[in-house]
């Protein structure tokens, strides 16, 4: 993974990714156009757990709090004091690096099974605190955000993100913005010191690295990440509501990720929008869709141990990052 | 995906890893296929189709599949009596596991991939609140059957109505003064910790207390709980009346453990029958609500009373005089809610007529009408009653049903009158732009 070559490669297929997405807004057809828009929202969700799952080796079963803290601090202010769009989304990430410092701070006191546990309690925490606060939050029924409040001034010009186009156009640029952003981390030195510490983290320490620092960096970055996914789903698509804080949006990134490939940075979105398909297509047809679901999951243990892309790349591209 | 078999057999068909793979890939991109088939435009002959968001998996289930009975047996009278406008009905449904975020996702998939001309058939209030965005920025009219105060509150937008049932606001202003006059005037209320026990916490106490009643004290009990034995001693003692409504599997629990905390020593309990849709009245474990009372939208049992109408309408529905099915007599209906989608059908229909429905272009034309209805008369359209409509917030007004529990049956004593359950109107979606 080293030398000018690789690093051309590296973003010129990343390059070509995101024109192809931008390209897409003119040819898919309405209805995949609005489901590619919601699913790079979500990509970039599954991009934040991938940080910290695939890159650090921690698995947590908490990350529904970080989406939904962005979800909520974006939302909330907008709702009830009339914040425009780009305060809002401020608001969101700002909420979301709260509570990832915060997690990160206790959670990383511990480590394997019992991180998982931790996290997943928390989480369960802020669920509960959602509903708590019902009067606020409306609970698991949740708020609408009125299409008018979804607009950005900009001088005469008003950017209505409610508009397909400009919906789907913003969430490529958030897509992309990750992207580069967890391509130049995991290339940097301290991508290099995560991945050390996913490989042996006595080893790290005793090379002189704070694996502490490291790992609540991580944890942080990877909250903000989700957050700004939730940020940008309650802005893009009007909603928000607990559901989303539940345990359930904890798992989905894990298996979007798990899917894709763990510690690829392409992974996550081929994940979410493979699983997005199976569902939409196989729900047509059965109500067992999560039978297909289950099916697929054990087909990978099986023969993709390491995700699409991770199989592509131990197989294929040993360039890919 | 006709080898499917052989796929799970790898050891006997020693299919290689390739082969399976090119199955896969193959198998993918056949399921891809038919989303990017291009839908022609709907003809004057072609069928009127509805999109019905439905609750197939998921904790709403139970009251999917009986709205989805319920839904085609209305259909089924709808196409026989020659269609709306001269067209046929087609009912296209997607589940939407009752979760918010498929929900706004199949309100999509309906709008701009199946290219229904409406949505319709809702029932719980996440999904509704979750999807109603997407409905209005795409512009097509949602009808839900949810008994939330949601629409009624102006909090949604102009293309959501609520037509066919009444929201729980008005349901619970109208019982409130018959649980004054005959149970008793200090009241404690239970109910679920979110937001459909909110409607219920906000609007039933100031009702009560209107009519010189009381409520002593409001539990709620988080969603999580799975016993409710540490929150039963936090009712007062001088409780005339329990209020109790619970969703989910829970109920059977509460009502057993409420049993034993009791005994024979008991306040008058009135509850709401959403608990108890698609359960046995008389499962084991429910003896304890014998002779309490309860809510209902529509009767669950067949009444001495019942209009031609409501004979004619169980009937079609394929319920029995139990109110379970006709084919297997423990498969208990919703028949407190179903009866939404059968009306909420018939005033679909009616607007399209009004408004000369032919098409997509006309959906603005059908909102409009939808808010022009007025009142809809009791008959084989709407079998449940009578109701008042109110075009402003989208939200219709009608009777309601206390039964009680009395030799294994649920009985209508007493029918509330639409006026009871009407409240001042918060809202006007009209002034908002189409």
């Amino acid at each position: 993974m080293s030398g000018d070559g690789t690093t051309t490669k590296v973003y010129a297929l990343h390059g070509a990714v995101i024109a192809v997405l931008v390209a897409l807004n003119f040819v898919l057809p309405e209805y995949h156009h609005g489901v590619l828009a919601r699913v790079l929202v979500l990509a970039v969700f599954a991009m934040g757990y991938n940080l910290l799952f695939g890159y650090v080796g921690l698995l947590s079963l908490g990350h529904a709090m970080f989406f939904s803290a962005g979800l909520y601090g974006a939302g909330l202010p907008l709702y009830h004091l009339g914040w425009g769009v780009v305060p809002a989304f401020a608001g969101g990430i700002g909420a979301g690096f709260t509570v990832s410092l915060f997690i990160g701070l206790l959670a990383l006191r511990t480590s394997g099974v019992a991180f998982m546990i931790v996290t997943m309690m928390f989480a369960q925490v802020f669920y509960l605190t959602t509903l708590y606060f019902g009067e606020w939050t409306r609970g698991d029924e949740g708020l609408v955000l009125q299409q008018h409040t979804r607009r950005i001034a900009l001088g005469s010009e008003t950017l209505d993100l409610t508009n397909p186009a400009t919906r789907y156009l913003m969430a490529v640029a958030l897509f992309a913005a990750t992207l580069f952003a967890t391509l130049a981390i995991v290339r940097s030195r301290h991508g290099r010191v995560l991945v050390a510490i996913r490989e042996n983290e006595e080893r790290t320490k005793m090379l002189g690295y704070d694996t502490f620092a490291n790992k609540l960096a991580a944890v942080v970055t990877s909250g903000v990440i989700c957050a700004a996914a939730g940020a940008a789903y309650a802005l893009l698509f009007g909603y928000v509501g607990s559901t989303f804080a539940s345990v359930q949006y904890s798992i989905l990134p894990l298996l979007w990720v798990l899917l894709g490939g763990a510690a690829t940075t392409l992974g996550p979105l081929l994940g979410t929008l493979f699983m997005y398909y199976v569902v939409d297509i196989t729900s047509g047809y059965t109500s067992a869709y999560m039978l297909v679901v289950g099916a697929m999951l054990i087909l990978l243990v099986l023969w993709f141990r390491k995700g699409v892309l991770g199989t592509v790349r131990e197989r294929w591209l040993r360039w890919l990052p | 995906m006709t080898d499917s078999k052989r796929f799970f057999d790898l050891g006997k068909s020693g299919l290689s890893r390739r082969t399976a793979l090119k199955g896969l890939a193959a198998g993918a991109g056949l399921m891809a296929a038919p989303g990017f088939v291009r839908y022609s435009q709907a003809q004057s002959s072609a069928p009127i189709k509805i999109g019905f968001q439905a609750h197939r998996t998921g904790i709403g289930a139970a009251y999917g599949r009986w709205y989805e009975k319920t839904t085609n047996a209305a259909v089924k009278l709808i196409n026989d009596a020659g269609g709306i406008n001269g067209r046929p009905v087609e009912i296209i449904v997607e589940d939407d596991g009752t979760d918010p975020k498929r929900g706004a996702e199949v309100v999509a998939k309906f709008a701009s991939q199946h290219k229904t001309d409406i949505v319709f058939g809702t029932l719980f209030s996440h999904v509704v609140v979750g999807s109603a965005p997407t409905a209005g920025e795409l512009k097509i009219p949602y009808y839900v059957v949810s008994e939330g105060y949601h629409v009624a509150s102006g909090k949604l937008n102009r293309w959501v109505f609520q037509p066919g049932i009444t929201d729980v606001r008005s349901q619970v202003t109208s019982v409130a003064p018959w649980v004054a006059a005959n149970l008793g005037k200090k009241v404690t209320m239970i109910y679920p910790d979110y937001a459909f026990g909110y409607d219920h916490r906000d609007y039933f106490a100031p009702a009560l207390k209107a009519q010189g009643g009381e409520v002593v004290a409001q539990i709620p009990i988080p969603p999580t709980e799975s016993s409710f034995t540490k929150y039963l001693p936090q009712i007062p003692a001088d409780t005339e009346v329990l209020y109790h409504v619970m969703v989910g599997p829970g109920v059977l629990t509460f009502v057993k453990e409420l049993g034993e905390f009791y005994g024979s020593n008991k306040p008058k309990l009135f509850g709401f029958i959403d608990s108890l849709e698609a359960v046995d009245i008389n499962s084991p474990g429910l003896e304890f609500l014998d002779g309490s009372h309860f809510w209902e939208g529509s009767p669950r049992y067949a009444q001495a009373n019942d209009s031609e109408a409501q004979k004619a309408y169980r009937a079609a529905v394929g319920i029995d005089d139990n109110g379970a099915s006709t084919t297997d007599a423990k498969d208990v209906s919703t028949a407190a809610h179903m009866f939404g989608c059968w009306e909420t059908l018939y005033v679909i229909k009616k607007a399209m007529e009004d408004s000369s429905y032919k098409g997509p272009e006309d959906r603005a034309k059908l909102v409009e009408a939808t808010e022009a209805l007025t009142e809809f008369k009791e008959g084989p359209e709407h079998p449940q009653g009578d109701k008042k409509f109110n075009g402003k917030i989208h939200q219709v007004f009608g009777h309601q049903n206390i039964s009680k529990v009395e030799g294994g049956k649920l009985n209508v004593v007493h029918r509330t009158s639409i006026e009871d359950g009407m409240y001042e109107p918060e809202a006007d979606y009209t002034t908002q732009p189409l």
